[in-house]
């Protein structure tokens, strides 16, 4: 069993998103993330969908999203040469004397604060998913009252001719 | 030239070579029914929406052509649901169009509502739900392109009530253009040679063909491809048909209920060609196994089916007409003879269990079959429901010419044998058409002889009685020893439905009844109910040898 990520070109329509989740649920595959968005291509949408499983599984989410109309295009992103990027906001109660070590811990991380009180701190942290799992396992000796994460967004690295 | 939604649905059905549609009318479809009375197409009113679809997929199976249903919202769309899956299950060109309510009224649980898009389309193998008048003529378009090529399959459109009343400027629609829809159609030479080399390495190879032979019109490529290079040839439950049943090479069907020298071939083949066969649990449940001991070449044109349920060695994505007939022009060179002498051999050991038509106490469904195949002749097309009458009717009845067989291979669906028999009998008229059924079975879809009635289909019913759920009696005397709720002691008089219906009818129990009683079924005009009596302990699941399990 190991991550692989899809990068999938689809039609931008209503129900597609359901489409693609009920084919997962229904075929018993393991989705660990899927982030979508318009991009490029006027009335089309990229999803990212990270899946776990061997490669029999793989090889059959990749042929049976294939299968949906609406799927124009799936890319198969390899580990090696690919950007990964996901995002999370963690909203965090911090009192006094542990917000100097709060800061500590964004700096290294170069996490972002994109808002504070006296009472609590939220973090804007963008990177690889592991880089973000290790900051949130930081967090955990904080009061933590929200995390929300986007899933993996991923593109593939330029080839050098 | 302004049209209304409804007038452009009606014209897109005739561009797309439609003469006859299968339905059920309500409000959120009216406006489609109003067009319809300027139309010639024939339109089929059956009694339940279910009804509709399953006719629409027997005509279509019949004809070879698309088939089509048109309901209303809501209990309409719910009550298609089952035909859906079926048709989709078998991969049968279907499209359903679905009435649907006033856009602005969608999401608010109006009357009659219900989101049949997002419910069908675990089963479809495209939907859509109707945004704007001026897509409709595109969209049909589509829908018949889509239901018909590829894998074949059902596809919905949701077309809500104010769509339908639309006027607009009609355009008519530019050539399909699908970037989404890949289709591979021609077997790639290199694909090829792969499997001609491993065919000519083979000693013990067997085709096995599935519903995808038929759908591509593949039986003649089939049988010279087996006989050139003296392959014997299993079917699964929807391949019936493909090859007559007493070709030398046929062996018979697969699976538990199937027939033994087609499962011995199975398991001691060296090389397993699959052809438009997606290697169900039904019909290959050791799969794995096979796969383990056995070259597997898998030809289909679904890429998804390769590798799904059997990893296999050589694989050849296409339609199975290219794929067979590109081997055939390799010229394969094979010696299978000792194998094929082993294979007859065991299937000459074990003959179809048949019955002299002598006086007895009750019809054996076997012999019953055998006869009515005969006298009913090879143009014959014969439907069945689910159970052990789809057993008797797929191992014992004598298929000689191919899509003569019309059964829910995939869901098991009871209630299809009834209104599919009707369907195909308005395709195809001048066909004798017999729909075998149980007395459970028979009245899942009871309501359709309503539809046989006004419809004046001559359909052949031949009810086989045992006042019980056969099949489900049957795997309880096996595995559970005991019975819970199999008994039907209620059943109606069949005579009198016969007659409150006006079909002809007759009722035997003896074998030497059933020539004489087929004879008159066949020759007398209109529809006709054939009751027969049959043993309740009457198994199909016949005692088998050690060796054939595994």
């Amino acid at each position: 069993m190991s991550q692989h990520t899809l990068s999938v070109l689809v039609n931008n329509h209503p129900g597609l998103l359901s489409k693609v989740s009920g084919l997962f649920s229904r075929r018993s595959f393991n989705i660990d993330s899927l982030a979508v968005g318009i991009c490029e291509i006027p009335d089309c949408s990229r999803m990212t969908i990270v899946v776990n499983g061997d490669e029999a599984m793989v090889d059959q989410v990749i042929k049976q999203l294939d299968k949906l109309i609406d799927v124009i295009e799936i890319e198969h992103l390899p580990v090696q040469n690919s950007v990964f990027r996901e995002m999370v906001l963690a909203k965090v109660a911090v009192e006094a004397n542990q917000r100097t070590e709060l800061l500590q811990i964004a700096e290294i991380f170069r996490a972002k604060i994109v808002d504070v009180s006296l009472h609590h701190i939220t973090l804007e942290l963008t990177g690889q998913a592991d880089k973000i799992s290790g900051f949130l396992n930081l967090l955990e000796d904080f009061k933590i009252l929200r995390i929300v994460r986007t899933g993996t967004i991923a593109v593939p690295r330029f080839e050098e001719i | 030239m302004q049209v209304s939604g409804a007038q452009a649905m009606v014209q897109a059905l005739e561009q797309a070579g439609v003469t006859t549609i299968f339905g059920y009318p309500g409000a959120a479809i009216a406006p489609f029914y109003d067009a319809l009375v300027d139309s010639n197409m024939r339109h089929v009113l059956t009694r339940n929406e279910q009804g509709a679809a399953h006719a629409a997929s027997g005509y279509a199976r019949a004809r070879q052509v698309t088939g089509v249903c048109v309901v209303t919202s809501g209990p309409g769309a719910t009550n298609v649901i089952t035909g859906i899956a079926t048709a989709y299950m078998d991969s049968i060109p279907l499209v359903i169009i679905s009435g649907q309510v006033m856009t602005d009224l969608i999401g608010s649980d109006s009357f009659q509502e219900v989101d049949i898009t997002g419910a069908t389309s675990p089963f479809t193998k495209h939907n859509y739900l109707v945004k704007s008048a001026q897509d409709l003529p595109r969209i049909f378009q589509e829908a018949f392109y889509l239901a018909s090529t590829g894998r074949p399959g059902p596809v919905l459109i949701d077309v809500p009530q104010d769509i339908q009343m639309a006027i607009f400027e009609y355009e008519k629609p530019e050539a399909v253009h699908l970037p989404g829809y890949r289709l591979i159609t021609e077997a790639n030479p290199e694909q090829l040679l792969a499997v001609k080399a491993q065919l000519e390495q083979a000693k013990a190879p067997i085709i096995c063909v599935g519903g995808g032979v038929l759908s591509s019109n593949a039986t003649q490529e089939l049988m010279q491809l087996a006989q050139s290079c003296q392959i014997p040839v299993v079917t699964t439950m929807m391949g019936i048909s493909a090859i007559p049943f007493d070709h030398p090479l046929y062996l018979g069907t697969l699976g538990s209920h199937g027939i033994f020298a087609a499962n011995y071939a199975l398991n001691k083949a060296d090389l397993v060609m699959l052809v438009g066969a997606r290697v169900g649990n039904r019909a290959m449940g050791s799969a794995q196994e096979i796969a383990r001991r056995a070259q597997i070449v898998h030809i289909d044109i679904d890429p998804a089916e390769i590798g799904k349920n059997i990893k296999p060695h050589t694989a050849i994505v296409a339609d199975a007409k290219s794929a067979l007939a590109g081997l055939l022009a390799l010229n394969p060179q094979t010696d299978t003879s000792e194998w094929v002498a082993t294979v007859t051999a065991i299937k000459a050991d074990h003959q179809l269990p048949d019955k002299p038509a002598a006086a007895s106490a009750t019809i054996y469904p076997p012999t019953l079959m055998r006869i009515l195949g005969e006298l009913a002749g090879p143009d014959a097309i014969v439907t069945t429901e689910v159970g052990q009458n789809q057993i008797w009717a797929a191992n014992h009845y004598p298929f000689r010419k191919p899509h003569t067989f019309i059964t829910s291979g995939g869901m098991g669906t009871m209630g299809y044998g009834l209104p599919s028999s009707l369907g195909a009998k308005v395709g195809c008229p001048e066909l004798p058409v017999i729909a075998v059924s149980g007395d459970g079975s028979f009245q899942m879809s009871l309501q359709e002889l309503g539809t046989v009635k006004q419809e004046k289909a001559a359909v052949k019913f031949v009810l086989l009685n045992n006042s019980r759920l056969g099949m489900v009696h049957e795997i309880q005397s096996i595995r559970y020893k005991r019975y819970s709720q199999v008994f039907l002691e209620e059943n109606p008089d069949f005579e009198k439905l016969a007659a409150a219906y006006g079909f002809g009818y007759s009722k035997i129990h003896s074998n030497d009844q059933i020539e004489a009683a087929v004879r008159i079924m066949l020759d007398t005009p209109g529809p006709y109910l054939l009751e027969c009596q049959i043993d309740p302990h009457e198994p199909t699941l016949y005692p088998v040898r050690k060796e054939e399990k595994g």
